[in-house]
């Protein structure tokens, strides 16, 4: 059984259908990429999922369990975290504390608790300050965990993104153009977290992506989309050279 | 002890300052009256003082933290005070111990505004920015203008209600009207002293600066951030907007309740619960620095004091006022002004602090 089943997700924007019976199948441990032109619904699909929008149709299953129609809260609990398209980072929190924030449900006392400092206070957060340490240090960002995180510089901002996301200990993350923005060494770079990310978290990741050497040199396998459907799937390199999809990409002849 | 000082967290070292600064103040004050040096003016303006400081600092939970912007903070403070000083007013007799009534007094106007608070926070925390403040401060108006029309009174029957007049209460002829209306309630036991009042900042302090840098505070300040982001990652926003606006509610009242026992009448006017005065509880935590709440208290004295300085002046009081306002707001929130009290301030021990470290609104 497959980690993530979607089957016949659609959603209309007033007449535009955005995303027309889009399925997808992923198996645990594998990193899938969502690729197309710009305007192709790929966001869309990430909403979709994370609960942003509610499908017109179709259903999505995660390790089997419906999860169509849930708010973003009870998703992220059954399982999937993202990040955006445009950073959104606690601005005005630390680094350590946008990692803690993810943690937040992971590490529980009550708010009492807190206010009165009791025991369970500072054993919770003595253990969440490891555990985020321990996550920053992956994305190499454990140096700054006292640095305001609207302070970072980009790509520093982006990973601290994925840090987060992770916090939550999803099974599936979403990645949102994760190399959006960065210089071909940060995105080899990226790139790198990116396969360590899977073999230590012990994850399955999704991710949109336009640069083409991230997409080919770490998916295994691949969906497009154009104008909201499905237009290739399957193994990278197959639909990489799918005449279809170059099609799409690059125009007709 | 210095380096153990330095050892300290950030945050923790922070909030001692705060705490203080406002205990030095106490015994600054506690002498010169002692010595016979303040005069009666100064010291009847001491409890309301201590209000103010309290309703700023609740305040800028919300304001500060959660980042929702509150106009009706003044209606919290309007039900913590009349909830509890009818409760006194009734207990009189039966408690002649001033202390646990007055205790019992302000459980039972914080939890009566927090229950407001709550009541008022569902349907209004659906909304943002201008139209939370508008429909917030609508609210504030309801509450004192319902109060305005309540008319209780007490007898050998028991209790009689009105919204129309003292007559209509139907009592008999030894009955008596607690609650009178646009009159309020007279007689209430005067049980807030100042050192009363510097205890309740006290608390008031210690309950937001530890609520903040908790899990629930973190959860709080991530709404204000990011609000998107925090559902995306499993944070129940409605708990949480309700739990920052429900605690400073009930702070509100406790504020409420302070105000009340200082006076032997309270009555809802326009000046006292109305929105001048939400308006002038938002104007501290603004000119204090939003999210500051050091800075809230600091505002809270000095704006307080300084009308009541200068009345010699005469009409010149509320022009000196108002460029004092504009003043604190340069030196606040200027670039510049931020620029040279980091190059100067920062010199200072307790203000040193590493460049690049985790500043401005979760500061304490």
């Amino acid at each position: 059984m497959a980690l993530l089943d979607v089957t016949n997700l659609s959603i209309s924007f007033g007449g535009l259908r955005a995303v027309d019976a889009f399925e997808i199948h992923i198996e645990k441990g594998q990193l899938y990429g969502l690729i197309g032109p710009n305007g192709a619904g790929k966001t869309t699909v990430f909403n979709l999922l994370t609960g942003v929008y509610r499908p017109d149709e179709g259903i999505i299953r995660l390790d089997g369990t419906d999860i169509t129609g849930k708010t973003p809260i009870e998703i992220n609990r059954s399982g999937i975290a993202r990040t955006f398209q445009n950073i959104r980072l606690f601005k005005e929190l630390s680094v350590l504390d946008n990692v803690k924030a993810g943690l937040h449900n992971h590490y529980r006392y009550s708010t009492l608790e807190g206010i009165f400092r009791l025991p369970k206070f500072r054993r919770m957060e003595r253990e969440m300050d490891e555990r985020a340490v321990e996550i920053l240090k992956v994305f190499d960002l454990d140096k700054e965990a006292a640095v305001t995180a609207s302070n970072l510089p980009y790509g520093k901002q982006r990973k601290l993104e994925i840090a987060r996301a992770i916090a939550t200990q999803p099974k599936l993350l979403l990645l949102d153009e994760p190399a959006a923005g960065m210089n071909p060494n940060e995105t080899g770079e990226l790139m790198e977290t990116i396969r360590f990310v899977r073999s230590h978290f012990d994850m399955t990741i999704l991710l949109i992506e336009h640069d083409m050497k991230l997409v080919s040199g770490i998916c295994e396998k691949l969906t497009v989309l154009n104008f909201g459907q499905v237009l290739a799937q399957g193994d990278t390199s197959d639909v990489l050279n799918n005449p279809e999809v170059i099609t799409a990409y690059l125009g007709d002849e | 002890m210095l380096s153990k000082w330095k050892a300290l967290k950030k945050t923790t070292r922070s909030n001692a300052i705060t705490y203080a600064i406002v205990i030095v103040a106490y015994l600054i004050i506690q002498l010169l009256s002692g010595l016979g040096l303040l005069s009666s003016l100064f010291t009847g303006l001491l409890v309301p003082l201590c209000t103010y400081v309290i309703l700023a600092v609740s305040l800028n939970l919300v304001v500060g933290f959660l980042g929702e912007l509150s106009l009706g903070h003044a209606g919290f403070m309007c039900v913590g005070a009349f909830a509890s000083a009818f409760f006194s007013r009734c207990m009189e007799q039966a408690i002649p111990a001033s202390g646990v009534r007055f205790l019992i007094a302000l459980i039972i106007g914080a939890v009566c505004a927090g229950i407001f608070g709550i009541l008022i926070g569902i349907p209004v925390l659906r909304l943002k920015g201008d139209y939370l403040a508008i429909v917030t401060l609508a609210f504030g108006e309801i509450i004192k203008n319902v109060i305005n029309v309540l008319f209780i009174g007490r007898d050998e029957n028991g209790f009689h209600f009105s919204t129309k007049d003292a007559l209509s209460l139907n009592m008999s002829a030894d009955g008596d009207v607690i609650i009178n209306g646009p009159q309020g309630i007279t007689g209430t036991p005067k049980d807030s002293t100042f050192t009363v009042g510097i205890i309740l900042i006290l608390i008031t302090l210690f309950l937001v600066t530890n609520l903040i840098h908790s899990r629930s505070g973190r959860a709080i300040m991530a709404i204000r951030d990011n609000r998107i982001a925090a559902e995306s990652i499993g944070i129940n926003i409605t708990k949480y907007k309700l739990m920052a606006f429900a605690i400073s509610a009930a702070l509100a009242g406790v504020a409420g309740v302070l105000y009340a026992h200082n006076l032997s009448t309270l009555t809802a006017t326009p000046k006292n619960f109305g929105y001048n005065m939400s308006i002038m509880i938002l104007v501290f935590v603004v000119l204090g620095g939003i999210g500051s709440i050091r800075g809230s208290i600091i505002a809270a004295v000095v704006l307080t004091l300084l009308p009541e300085m200068l009345r010699g002046l005469s009409d010149y009081r509320m022009l000196i006022y108002a460029i004092v306002l504009i003043l604190m707001m340069l030196f606040n929130w200027a670039p510049k002004a931020i620029e040279w009290r980091e190059k100067y301030l920062s010199r200072l021990p307790f203000l040193a602090r590493k460049k690049g470290e985790s500043t401005g609104k979760e500061e304490v």
